[in-house]
Formats: C-alpha cells, structure tokens, sequence
C-alpha cells in the first residue's frame, strides 16, 4: 500500500543523506522525496512516499523518528490529508496540440514559456493524477519533464509543526 | 583564557569524567595528541590495532555504564575503527569515536588518508558529528555523551578536521549549561494505562515468563527485576545480552533461551501463557520461525526504544520508557493490585518446567566426572573456571562455539559481569575488551574465555597489555577449528569442513604468550586443568594464556531446528531431536 509521510528534520549537513540511508539500510523504497528548507531555514519539511503493510510503515516511522535530528514524523496517509505534486514539461510547440491538451483536462496548468519553437507547462495535481497523465504520454509528446515530488499535509484541524 | 581546538576537547572530555582514552595516533589526529600529552589526568591507551581500541572502550563501557572513549586518525585508523563501531551498535554500547579528518579545506579532494567517516560509519552509529568551527567543540562533546549514554545507548562519532584543533588557534571555553535538542528527547515516562494492563495481565496469568534482556542490563534494571521477580515468582530467562541481569542461582533462573538456549528455557517460553519481555528485541536467534513463536502467549513489552515493539513479534501490552522506571511503576501497580496470582497454577507451571530440565536440561557437573577420557570437553573448561574464580570473574568472550559454552555453564549472578558481541557477533573482540574491563576495574579478576580462531584476529592487543601491565587471563578452548562453522559444516554440509580447519599451522600459544612477554600454559588433561587454573590466577600480577587443547568434535546442544521450527524444536543432542 502506498504511504506518505511527512517529516520535519534539522537543516544540517547530512541530516538528508541519513533519511535516505536509512530507507535503503532496512531495505525500504522511496518512491518520490520532497525536501526544501521551511519557516526560519532551520529546519526542512519532506515529504516521502514509499510503499508497505501497515506493520512496515509503522517500523518506517519508527525508525526515522529514532534519527536524532529527525524532529517529527507523520503517516499522513493514516487520516485525511493533501497531496499535490508539480510538473515542468517541455514541448516543442507542434506537440502542444489538441490530443495533448486534452490529456491535460484534469490537471492545473500554466504556461511559463513560449516562444515560437518551444513552450515550457507547468502543471499541479495529485500524484495520482500526474501519474496518469505521464502514463499517458509517450517519448514522442514532449522533450524533458521533471516532477517535484508529492508534497503532503495534514487536511483541516490536524498540524505537523515543530 | 583562550584554548586550542585540541585542548577544548582535553577539557571537554575531562568535564565528561573520562580517565581513559583506547587510542592509536596518525597525522590529522597529531594535533589532538600533542593536546594530550600537554595534560595529566586522562590516561591514553596506545592498542596495536585501531579495531582493538573500539573493543577496549566498548568493554570498560558495558563493565561501567560509562561512556567508552577512542581516538583515531583519519583514512585506515577511522575505517579500522568500523568493526568495532557496528559492535557497539549492535549491542547498544555507550562509545565516543574521536576521528582525526584531514583538513577541512582538503575534504573532497581525494587527499592523503582522506576518507568519508561520516558517510562510512552512518549505518552503525546513533549520531555522528563532523566539527565545523573549533569553538563548537565542548557543546558538541557534551551532547555526544548525552546522546550516547541516555534513551538506548549507541555510539557516536565526531570527526575532527586537522585544523579545527590548530594549537595556533585559540578559542573560549564556551558550553551551554543544559542540553537541549528539540529533535531529542529520551526521556519517556512509561504510561500508566499500560502498566495498569500489565500489572492485570501479569497478576491473571497461569504460565508467565519473564525474558528479560540486555536493556535490563544497560537500564541498570536488575534490582528492579529482582524485586519484581519477589511479587511475582515467575521463572525468568535471559537472552546471551542480559545474562547476569537476575541471578543465575535464583532457583526461578532457567538459564539462557534462543538458539542455543536451554531445553527447559525454550519450552516455557514456547508453552507460556504469558510473556513479559523486558529490554529485550525478539531477535531471529530467539524467536526461530515467528509465526510459530510461543502460539498461546500474551505478549508484554517494555524498552526504552519503540522501534524494538512490535518490530518481529506483535506486542500486546508495549511500555515504551525506561526499563528501570517502568519495573518501578509495574512493582507499585503489583503492590496496590488486589488481583490474586493463582499460585496453585503457577506451581503447576514450574514443576512442569523442573520436568523438562530434568529430561534435557544441561549438566553442571560434567567437571566432576569423566577424568579418565583423554579429551577434555570444551563444556568442562568452562565449569572447571566457574570453580576456579567462584564464578565471581568478569568474563569476556570472542564468538563461536566457547561463547556459548561460557555462556550457558557460567553462571552469572551479577549484572554486566559477562561481556560479549551478541548481535554482531564479532571475533576479535575478547582480548581487547578484557583489557578494557580491567582498566575499569584493576583489582577485580578479569577472564577472557576464547577460541584459537578469535583470539588471532585481536592478538596483537598482547603487547599492549605488556606495556601498561594488564594481567588479565585468557583461556582459550583450542578445538583446533573454527569450531561453530564447523559445527553447521557437521549438521546441514554432510560434514564438508570447507575452510574451517587449519590443518596444523597453529602456532605455538605459549611460546607465543611468552614472546608477548607474558606466561602460557598448556592443558592436554582433564586432571591438569583445576591446578593450572590455581597456579594461572595465583600470578596476580602476570598476564597468562591458559591453552586449553579440547575434543574437536564437541557441539553446542541444544540447538533449535531451522528453517521452520519453533521454540519447542530443538536438538538435544548429535543424534537427537525433542
Ligand atoms: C570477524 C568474524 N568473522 C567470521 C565470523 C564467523 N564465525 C562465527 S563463529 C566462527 C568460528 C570461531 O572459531 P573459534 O574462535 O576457534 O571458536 P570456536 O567456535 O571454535 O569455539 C566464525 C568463523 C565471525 N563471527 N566474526
Ligand atoms: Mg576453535
């Protein structure tokens, strides 16, 4: 089962390399990471997807909590939450055409970039649905893309805050 | 005052109360080493191998509770330091690794002895710190041995770039007067619903055993566990970690469980109703096959770590706290209880257990009887030193089949008395954490108990003990083979002894001992053996090497049966099957 888990983490040298690490010493998958410095900079919020049963995911958790400058984590997936993930694709202006816009009708896009060869998209959506419309496409639709990740929090009442 | 960078961690360390240092020197450490010597009160152990001092510091850390300290160069003294590390952290060990890093404007650059300590060490430390401004050092010091001596211990390690400790660089003595990491916080109270459960769980049940492991002994526990052994009067086992932890001659004590555990420890754990695990991990050594494990017990768990609950077996009642604070609640909840233990039950329960020791339980007086064979079981040199120093020596122990002789035959009636690398399992390990054990306690006997395979892999640590006097005793059950890979070679290869023979290239360990400077004796006979272990521990002031030629074909029983087998699945013997 696919998980999301936030954690927030102490802006240190190597703070990142021992996350990352750990997932792959214990032998769990990191699907996407999303990390960036947050509030003050001294400390960085990331969101992690990876998969595993329950009892997986609970080690997981576990387990990155117990890294020291690891200040809080959170299975989002446990309660309600927001995922959204952001998408840079270019293209080359012909394949920005009808069959691909229509690919793009449950997404969130603008365009950042156009000149007369090539335009630059930048789409927002749920991980899911950015799957799905990369699923989609073929190496023929476009010429680069980069995601950022799925970033998660926490829906209404419930707060991941150091 | 101002300071170097070397001598803010000569004070630093000083602050922590440490007197010891296990240490070998190189380039980027000089600086530090020149801080050193300019200074009296910490005494620096200079080993033969950088693997030796993490083994020296480790064993005065488990004999003391204290924070074992190492100082390395950088390149081949820090990767040296790596076995030793992973010894550690496997069994939770207090230790300080103090690397020398080349300067800091070189890192990266593939310089000489330039390695990535940090990056290296990452998987098998609790925490690790690289010092980037020299004035950083005592407030870096002072959190390193907070971290690594509270919650569940572990080692750290600070890596020292050359010019962060330049003596031409001075800075303030400057540290914060309390720690505080807002990401640590190891001090968990145990919740009181939970003990509330436990206490009833516990008070209910009709076959309890109490597993109690090496978090007993690192949690400084064991008055806890005996008080709370008086309400309760479960039988009580340890793992090969918390030997030591309830006292081997209690006669609730079934011995050590796991995979060369006792008959009698393995069946109540398989049968029991209930099982209060205490510090202990429910490692693949103990639980054979998990989903066979002890079918029909409630299962109560406490450790300071979270991550050990649940982890392999599912708790039913998990205590996450501190092990000594939450055997106090769990007493006072016992005590206020109105719950009656149905003690007819739980005599049932024992007699039942005394049953099955005495259809296979092991023998403790092998030592008196079988003079007249000609070899010496491995299992009797080790009843033989129980006699000799009145079972009262702190024992140290290399890995393989003597480990888990000591283990089983010595009993241990104290905590931390027996030290040993359980989860790594690393040999090499006895000789160099003896020498640590007796630093920390000079007066008191120190016994390494090891075999002609481990003690080769640390025995140039014999010079180091000749130079600082460190008359520790090694007794080594030479089977004249790595004799637990050759046991497995026995049961699961049809007996295909590949590479763990040594096909007469042993050396001479007398002749070697005595070239260490030391004294050796050699043992062929039973008979021989009380006497040479009186005349080896009348030299109070003399290391000696007791080289104890022993049956080759001897195995450890029991065993459990793997793959697929339970606790109750064991062999008993060569040929035998309970
Ligand atoms: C550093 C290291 N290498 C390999 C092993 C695997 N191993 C476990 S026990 C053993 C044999 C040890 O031989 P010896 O020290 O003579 O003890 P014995 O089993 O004969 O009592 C070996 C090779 C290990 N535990 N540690
Ligand atoms: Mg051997």
């Amino acid at each position: 089962m696919k998980r999301t888990l936030a954690v927030l983490i102490e802006n240190k040298p190597g703070a990142l390399a021992r996350i990352v690490g750990l997932f792959h010493q214990r032998g769990y998958n990191i699907d996407s990471l999303n990390v960036a410095p947050v509030f003050d900079g001294s400390y960085s919020r990331m969101t992690v997807t990876t998969r595993g049963t329950e009892n997986v995911v609970e080690q997981i958790t576990k387990q990155i909590n117990k890294l020291i400058d690891v200040i809080k984590v959170s299975d989002l997936t446990e309660g309600s939450h927001h995922e959204i993930e952001y998408v840079l694709i270019k293209l080359f202006n012909k394949q920005f055409n009808q069959t691909f816009k229509r690919k793009l009708k449950n997404l969130e896009f603008q365009v950042i970039e156009q000149d007369n060869s090539i335009v630059v998209l930048g789409i927002t959506g749920s991980s899911a649905s950015v799957d799905s419309f990369l699923k989609a496409l073929n190496n023929k639709s476009f010429i680069e893309v980069s995601r950022s990740g799925c970033m998660g929090m926490h829906k209404s009442e419930k707060h991941l805050t150091i | 005052m101002k300071f170097s960078g070397g001598d803010l961690l000569m004070r630093a360390l000083k602050e922590e109360g440490v007197k010891h240092i296990f240490g070998y020197p190189g380039g980027a450490a000089l600086h530090i080493y020149d801080a050193l010597f300019k200074q009296k009160q910490i005494q620096h152990i200079l080993v033969r191998h950088e693997q030796g001092a993490t083994h020296a510091a480790d064993g005065y850390a488990r004999a003391t509770g204290k924070a074992g300290v190492v100082l390395v160069t950088s390149g081949p003294g820090a990767t040296n330091a790596v076995t030793g590390l992973a010894t550690a952290f496997m069994d939770s060990v207090p230790l300080i690794v103090i690397s020398g890093q080349v300067q800091s404007h070189l890192i990266g650059t593939d310089s000489f002895q330039e390695t990535d300590m940090i990056g290296i060490s990452r998987p098998i430390v609790k925490h690790s710190y690289i010092i980037n401004r020299a004035e950083d050092i005592p407030k870096i010091v002072q959190e390193a041995f907070y971290i690594a001596t509270s919650g569940r211990p572990g080692p750290v390690v600070i890596d020292i770039p050359k010019d962060k400790t330049d003596p031409n660089k001075k800075f303030e003595y400057k540290k914060p007067k309390h720690i505080s990491i807002r990401s640590y916080k190891p001090k968990i109270e145990p919740h009181p619903g939970q003990i509330k459960k436990a206490a009833r769980a516990l008070l209910s049940s009709e076959r309890p055993v109490i597993y109690a492991g090496g978090g007993v002994v690192l949690g400084n526990a064991s008055k806890e566990l005996i008080a709370l052994n008086k309400l309760v009067k479960a039988p009580v086992t340890n793992t090969l970690m918390g030997l030591g932890s309830y006292p081997a001659k209690d006669k609730l004590f079934l011995g050590m469980l796991g995979m060369h555990g006792t008959y009698e420890a393995n069946m109540a754990m398989h049968h029991a109703d209930l099982i209060l695990a205490i510090g202990a991990r429910f490692d693949d050594r103990i639980t054979n096959t998990p989903a066979l494990f002890a079918p029909n017990a409630k299962i109560i768990h406490i450790d300071v770590d979270p991550a050990s609950i649940s982890k392999i077996i599912n708790a039913d009642i998990p205590i996450v706290g501190q092990v000594k604070e939450s055997l106090g609640a769990l007493i006072k909840e016992i005590k206020k209880s109105k719950i009656k233990i149905d003690s007819e039950a739980v005599d049932h329960w024992v007699s039942q257990i005394k049953e099955w020791r005495a259809q296979h339980g092991l023998n403790h007086e092998m030592w008196k009887g079988a003079k007249k064979s000609n070899k010496i079981l491995p299992q009797v040199v080790v009843q033989e030193l129980y006699q000799a120093t009145n079972g009262d020596a702190w024992v140290t122990s290399d890995v393989g089949q003597h480990q888990m002789f000591v283990a089983q035959y010595y009993k241990f009636n104290k905590p931390r008395r027996w030290v040993n690398s359980g989860g790594l399992g690393t040999m090499g390990f006895g000789l160099p954490a003896a020498m640590g054990v007796k630093f920390a306690y000079p007066k008191d006997e120190v016994v390494c108990v090891t075999g002609e395979g481990s003690i080769q892999m640390c025995i140039q640590e014999l010079s180091t003990c000749l130079q600082y006097g460190i008359p520790i005793k090694i007794v080594n059950i030479n089977n004249q083979a790595l004799g637990m890979v050759k046991q497995w070679q026995d049961m699961i290869y049809d007996k295909r002894h590949s590479a763990s023979t040594y096909q007469n290239s042993l050396p001479d360990f007398v002749k070697l001992a005595e070239a260490y400077g030391h004294v050796g004796f050699k043992v062929t006979k039973q008979e021989e053996l009380a006497k040479v272990f009186k005349k080896a521990f009348a030299l109070k002031h003399k290391l000696v090497f007791i080289d104890v030629y022993v049956d080759p074909s001897e195995h450890v029983y029991p065993m459990l049966v793997a793959p697929n087998g339970s606790m109750k699945d064991m062999w008993i013997a060569k040929d035998k099957k309970a």
